[in-house]
Formats: structure tokens, sequence, C-alpha cells
């Protein structure tokens, strides 16, 4: 085969904007860097399990631009590959036609330094015994989870993915682990996954472009409402009988269909009640929730359409309907014995998404709407009379989510979200108790764009503040996260 | 006097509108109601092309020494896939569904995720590489007469044409792409090049209809050892090639393998060359 010399540089016309992005970089890192001089932390949750797989770029000899919008975010494309199981339909895509020595591998890191604050953390107070709240801010050096994605086809029509991902101490997890049968039948409207996977989230978190501990999660995927505020000699109380979010990996089985140029995607999946958790026999994570026979199902349809020179727009919904047992039914030296929880109760989280696009800007709006039990609101047992007062917590969300792509090297990155209780557990708590109002700023600039690694420039701040918090005083809760990083991947 | 500076004033003007006019029209892509604009297509194709077409559009980008089959030099503006005679531009429809289409057993995947207006631009950028585009306009698109019913004898006779016509020398004698001049064969780039292999090819490199494969032989590919049978075949003759190709095509359910198969003559070959699925999920199914 002829080999020949690669092209050494970018064009005059990209060169400009290259400047420009170096400049535009190095304001904005001043400016990050200011206001991350400023006052401001977070318990250290680094983001685990996002996506961007330079080994899809390797095998297809593709720039990571072409699949992702800006790394990890997918492009239209980038989608599209994605839900034909990661083929790209040209007869080439079964691994026979890969040289021997292709290992479908990626790892993912981000060494960084940051800053968290919290302005009422639970401290010792100075009378014995006694607890008050202070403001605690720390920063450092540090890097994220290691991710190693491993994911490609089997056979044609056959793909996978397997993630074992770790956290910064190198206690590794498995994030994702799922095989998927591709276009059965010949119609792309039949694909069937099993295992472990991310539910199909369009607001994907695991390609969430904010990394940081209070910006790096999409808290409307996450929210459960708290129970009662915390008050002289009472702390706070949030929900303990179960812990679920549509952004966490499920464990269960998926059917999407989707047309051919993936305009429109219909999804459901039937998964685990246990969010996730591993090994549904045994316990049902750190917490140890009451775990049974229950399973929950994910729904999710989308559909995108042109608008002339804007682009691509796509607007969708989706609903999680679950329930989730409430006490063991059997136990052994008092411990609830895995699998045996009864006393289902249910909960629901359902949203509409919009995705719009005005050439190189665009917004990812969501409208989000939550409920709970009231047996889950009041961590109350099925078994047990239900608390005076206590009712079926509901409340509603939004996330806003705009970008702005320079070039496919420069991505600047704004989201707000704001959670707001339509119903408080108890109608004594505060109206706004629990509310979240959380804005995240930032940008990540690409150096370089190839087919064989990744690399970013990360710069973040973000700022969460939650009504009525405050774990001792009840008063508002305020985290801020500040995160200066190279992330990358190869 | 002033009547001649008027004129010349006047012709000046003339030229720059004229050459404005070229320079925005080279710009530009006409493909059913929508109009691509390069400085739009620019950005795109510094997004998803480059790294195989280059940044000079030239075919040589960073991931083209790995290609088996090289990426398209835009700067010589031979395209395969035309509705056009063949040795004339192809029309910017033509080079919009390419890119929705992709290229069957290249590294040119289907673009059919971007939106009609993005293949639109990328068509009129891509024009902007070569300056073929300024001096040349697009051929005149063939006549594509409507397609013959299918018979028998329309088969049959196609199969007469197969071999007059030498396609077997490339294609080979039961379109497994393995004919004897097979292996000898190179490209316009010099790169070795191999014939279409109709019995595990699902699709053709420039579309899946019968009018995109009757297209491909009367336009030819240009930039390959295929040629252009627009001269030597007759269009009811081309449709009868085209029904008996479809009968290679033994891993795609056609009208005209089903009654291909229905003669004795036909069934026999079909159970001759009717190969299975393989268990490393090659594309053979």
């Amino acid at each position: 085969m002829q080999v020949r010399e690669p092209a050494a540089e970018w064009p005059a016309t990209q060169k400009i904007s290259k400047k420009f992005s170096y400049r535009l970089c190095a304001a904005l890192g001043i400016a990050v860097f200011l206001v991350a001089s400023r006052p401001a932390s977070a318990l250290p949750v680094p983001p685990a399990g996002v996506h961007a797989i330079p080994a899809f770029a390797r095998k297809y000899d593709m720039p990571c631009s072409s699949c992702h919008e800006a790394w990890p975010k997918l492009s239209p494309f980038g989608q599209a590959f994605k839900d034909n199981g990661y083929q790209l339909g040209n007869e080439r895509d079964a691994p026979i036609y890969q040289h021997p020595s292709y290992w479908p591998i990626t790892f993912r890191i981000t060494p960084n330094w940051h800053r968290e604050s919290t302005n009422r953390v639970a401290v010792d107070g100075a009378a014995r015994g006694s607890t008050v709240e202070n403001e605690i801010t720390t920063d450092g050096f540090d890097w994220s989870s290691l991710d190693i994605h491993t994911a490609g086809t089997l056979a044609k029509n056959i793909s996978f993915y397997v993630l074992p991902s770790s956290d910064s101490t190198g206690a590794f997890h498995f994030e994702s682990v799922w095989a998927r049968l591709d276009n059965l039948l010949g119609s792309s409207w039949f694909n069937i996954k099993f295992g472990k996977f991310e539910l199909d989230n369009l607001q994907s978190e695991k390609r969430i472009l904010t990394l940081s501990n209070v910006g790096g999660i999409y808290q409307n995927y996450h929210f459960q409402p708290l129970v009662t505020p915390g008050a002289a000699g009472n702390a706070l109380v949030s929900e303990n009988l179960y812990r679920n979010g549509i952004g966490d990996n499920q464990v269960g089985v998926e059917w999407l269909g989707h047309s051919k140029d993936d305009r429109t995607r219909v999804s459901a999946a039937l998964v685990n009640s246990n969010d996730g958790q591993p090994n549904f026999t045994s316990t049902n994570g750190a917490e140890n929730f009451p775990t049974g026979k229950s399973y929950n199902g994910y729904f999710a349809a989308s559909r995108g359409f042109e608008v002339g020179r804007l682009g691509l727009q796509r607007v969708g919904g989706f609903a999680y309907i679950g329930q989730e047992p409430t006490y063991f039914q059997f136990t052994s030296a008092g411990a609830g014995i895995a699998g045996t929880g009864i006393g289902n109760k249910g909960f629901y989280r359902a949203g509409l998404i919009g995705m719009w696009y005005v050439k190189k800007f665009d917004v990812t709006t969501m409208y989000f709407h939550g409920w709970d039990s009231a047996f889950l609101g009041s961590n109350t047992a099925a078994n047990q009379p239900l608390p005076a007062g206590a009712q079926a917590p509901s409340w509603n969300g939004a996330l806003i989510e705009p970008h702005y792509n320079l070039n496919p090297r420069f991505v600047a990155i704004g989201h707000y979200e704001a959670i707001r209780m339509s119903r408080q557990v108890f109608a004594t708590n505060p109206a706004n108790f629990g509310n979240i109002d959380v804005v995240t700023v930032g940008f990540r600039f690409y150096p370089f764009i190839s087919s064989r690694a990744g690399f970013a420039f990360h710069n973040e701040y973000s700022i969460l503040r939650q009504r009525g918090a405050a774990p001792v005083t009840g008063r508002d809760l305020t985290s801020s996260s500040l995160l200066i990083g190279f992330d990358f991947a190869y | 006097m002033m009547r001649a500076h008027k004129i010349i004033r006047f012709a000046r003007i003339a030229v720059f509108i004229f050459a404005a006019a070229s320079s925005s029209a080279a710009q530009e892509s006409h493909i059913a109601r929508w109009t691509g604009h390069a400085d739009a297509g620019k950005q795109l194709y510094f997004r998803y092309c480059w790294g195989c077409h280059g940044f000079r559009g030239d075919g040589n980008g960073e991931n083209a020494q790995y290609l088996n089959i090289l990426p398209r030099n835009f700067v010589a503006a031979t395209f395969k896939c035309r509705s056009t005679p063949t040795g004339t531009l192809p029309t910017d429809e033509d080079l919009s569904r390419a890119i929705e289409r992709g290229l069957v057993n290249s590294n040119m995947p289907s673009w059919s995720a971007l939106t009609n207006q993005q293949r639109g631009d990328l068509v009129a950028f891509i024009k902007t590489f070569s300056p073929r585009w300024k001096s040349e306009k697009p051929g005149d698109p063939i006549q594509v007469p409507p397609e013959p019913a299918i018979n028998l004898e329309s088969i049959q006779h196609g199969k007469e044409l197969f071999t007059k016509l030498e396609c077997w020398k490339c294609h080979g004698a039961e379109g497994r792409g393995d004919g004897p001049a097979a292996a000898s064969l190179t490209d316009n780039s010099n790169q070795p090049i191999h014939p279409y292999d109709f019995q595990t090819g699902s699709r053709f490199k420039c579309g899946t209809t019968n009018e995109d494969l009757f297209k491909i032989f009367m336009t030819g590919l240009d930039g390959t050892p295929m040629p252009s049978f627009a001269d030597v075949l007759k269009p009811n003759e081309a449709w009868d090639l085209v029904h008996y190709l479809r009968t290679l095509q033994v891993t795609h359910k056609s009208p005209e393998l089903r009654l291909w198969e229905s003669t004795k003559e036909g069934a026999e070959i079909m159970k001759a060359t009717r190969v299975g699925g393989t268990p490393t999920g090659s594309g053979i199914n």
C-alpha cells in the first residue's frame, strides 16, 4: 500500500480561528481563575463512566469530531452510529475486516485541579457534643475516575460494550456491561440490548460536557425529595428507602428502534428496581435498600426534523415508571435478606426534551416531572401506617443547556437546572423546601482533533443552591465547584 | 471622451459583477429546494471530512495512508457516481446523494444523519477545490427510460450481453468479482481496485435500485476501469442487463432472482453458487 505524507497543518482560514481560539481560551481561563479565587466545596464525587471512544475513531479512521459535536457529546451522525450498533453500515463493520492487531479499547482520565466549597456543613461545635454548621472549602490537585472502554462489534449486527470504571483510588466497578443484537430481521426497528446500560436518555449524563463535582451530573435525573428540614435537635432527613436515578446505568433489557436516518427513535427498557447495582441476590449497594422481585420500565421517543439552514432539531419525551420494595419480608439477625423485599410502592419520572440548533449554537431544554408514593416520600414501610399528614411528594424541573461550537476544537458550555417542589411530603414543610438551582459555565478546548486520541483543556465553574437543606439549621445550602483539568482519552 | 470613460466604467462593473456572480455560483449548490453555501460547508468539511479527504481536498488526509480504497480527490474532480455521461462533472444532486448514501465496501459511510441543507453546503464547498467547476458545467443527466417488465427473455438476453460485453472478464462468470482480469485492475491513482462482487454485495456502489444500476453502466464509474456502455448498449438492452445482474445477487431476494430460480437453468446455477452465512459475521448472509 502506498504511504503518503499526511497534510501537515490546518489551512489558513482555520489558523485564524485557531489563533482566536487560543486567545479566547486564555481570556476565559483567566476569567475562570479569577472566579475561582473567590471563596467557595463539595464532597468529591468523580464523574464516572463518561463515554468517548477513540477506539472507534481508530477503527474507522475518522476524526472525533465526526461523531461528537464536542466529545463526549454526540452529534446526530454519532447518535446514528451508536443506534446502528456501532456500525457505519458500509459492509466493513464486522471485526473480520479489521487488522488483527486492532484492539477496541480506550482509556480516559482527567487530571485536574479543583476547588470545592459548601457553605453549611455539620461540624462539631465548641460546646461538648454540639453540632454546628460551618463553611468548608478545599482545593488541590486530583484526578478523576479511570474509564476503560472496550466496545464495538463482535460480528455484523452484534455489538457490545464493557466499561470497567474506577474511582480515583483505583477501586473498580462495572459501569456498563452489555451485548446487543442489532437490526434483527434486517430492520433498524428491532435492536435488543441485554445487560447493564445507560437508559436511552437523549440528554445523556454519561456524555455530559461538565465534569465538576457539582456540575457533573444532571440534578433532575437524580433528585429525590427531602423529607423534613434540619432544625434544633433534629437532623435533616432525606428519602432513605430507595435510590434511583435515570442518569444511572441500569440492569435489564432494552428494545430500541429507529428510522434509517435516525430521525425517529423509540425505545423501551425493563430493568431491575435496584438502580443498576450488581448482584441483586446479595445487597443493593452500600445503603442496602430492600430488594425484591420488582421491575421498572423506561420509555423514550423522539423525532428530529430539519428547519432550513438552522439544522436538525429534535423533540422527544421519556418516562420512567417504577416501584420499589419498602421492607424485607425476611430478616436474619435483624438484617434484611437480599431479594426478599416486598411492599412495593410506586414512583415515576417523566419529561419532555427539545434539542434546538441555530448553526453553531445549540440549546437543550427539558421539562421534568417527578412523583413518589407517600410511603417512599416519608420513608415508611408499606406494612406501617403513614405518618400523620404524609402525602405523595411531586415536583417539576427544568434544564437549559446551551453550547456554542466556535469550531470543532472549542465549545463554550452553559447549564442551568431548576427543581421546584409542587407538593411537599408534609404540608408543614416550607413550600420551597428542597428546591434546587444550579448554574454551570465552562469551556473545553481541544488543541487537536484526530482519529487516534482526544485531549481537552477543560475549565468549569458550577454552583448549586438547595433551599432549606442545611443539615442543622434548615437554611439554604450552597455548594460550588471549580475545575481546571486535562481531559484525555487514548 | 466622456462616452469612452462611461463605456470603460460600465465594462469594469460588468466584469466585476460577472466575476462575482461566477464566484458565487461556484460557491453554491442547488439540490431540489435547497441552496448550499460553501462557507457553511467549510465548517462541516473541517468537522467531518478532512481526516480522509485532506485539508486541501486532495484525498490526502491523515488517514488516507491506512485506507485500501483511497478517499476521493476533489481537486481532480473525477467522480464515480454520476447521472451524467462519462468524463463530465456530476450534478449537485449526484454529489449530495453520494454523501447521503455513502460508498459501500469503502470507508465512506452514509451521511444520512446530516440534513439536506448540510449536504448541500458540503457539496458547495467540495466544488471549491477544483478549477473544473469554474470552467465546466456538469453534464446533462442521461435519460433513463421506463423499466420494462421483468421476464425470462429479458434475463436471458441480459445473460448473453454479460458474456458478449465481456463483463465476466472482471466480474467473473458468476459475478463474484473474480474474473481473469480482476487481479490486475487499478484505478486512476494507480491503486489496486476490485471489481464488484455481486454474490456477496447487498448494495451497489452508487445506489440500490435498478435505475441506479442502469446508470452505473451507462455512465461508467469514472476513475475506475468500469467504462460507460452508453455507446454500445441500447436502453432496452441495458435494462436486460440490469435484470440479469440482479440474478447474480444471490443474497438479495429480488423479483428477478425469484423468477430466475423458477427455471431449471436458473435453479441449477443458484444451487451451485449460493453461499451460506459465515460464523465470522463478515457480511455474507
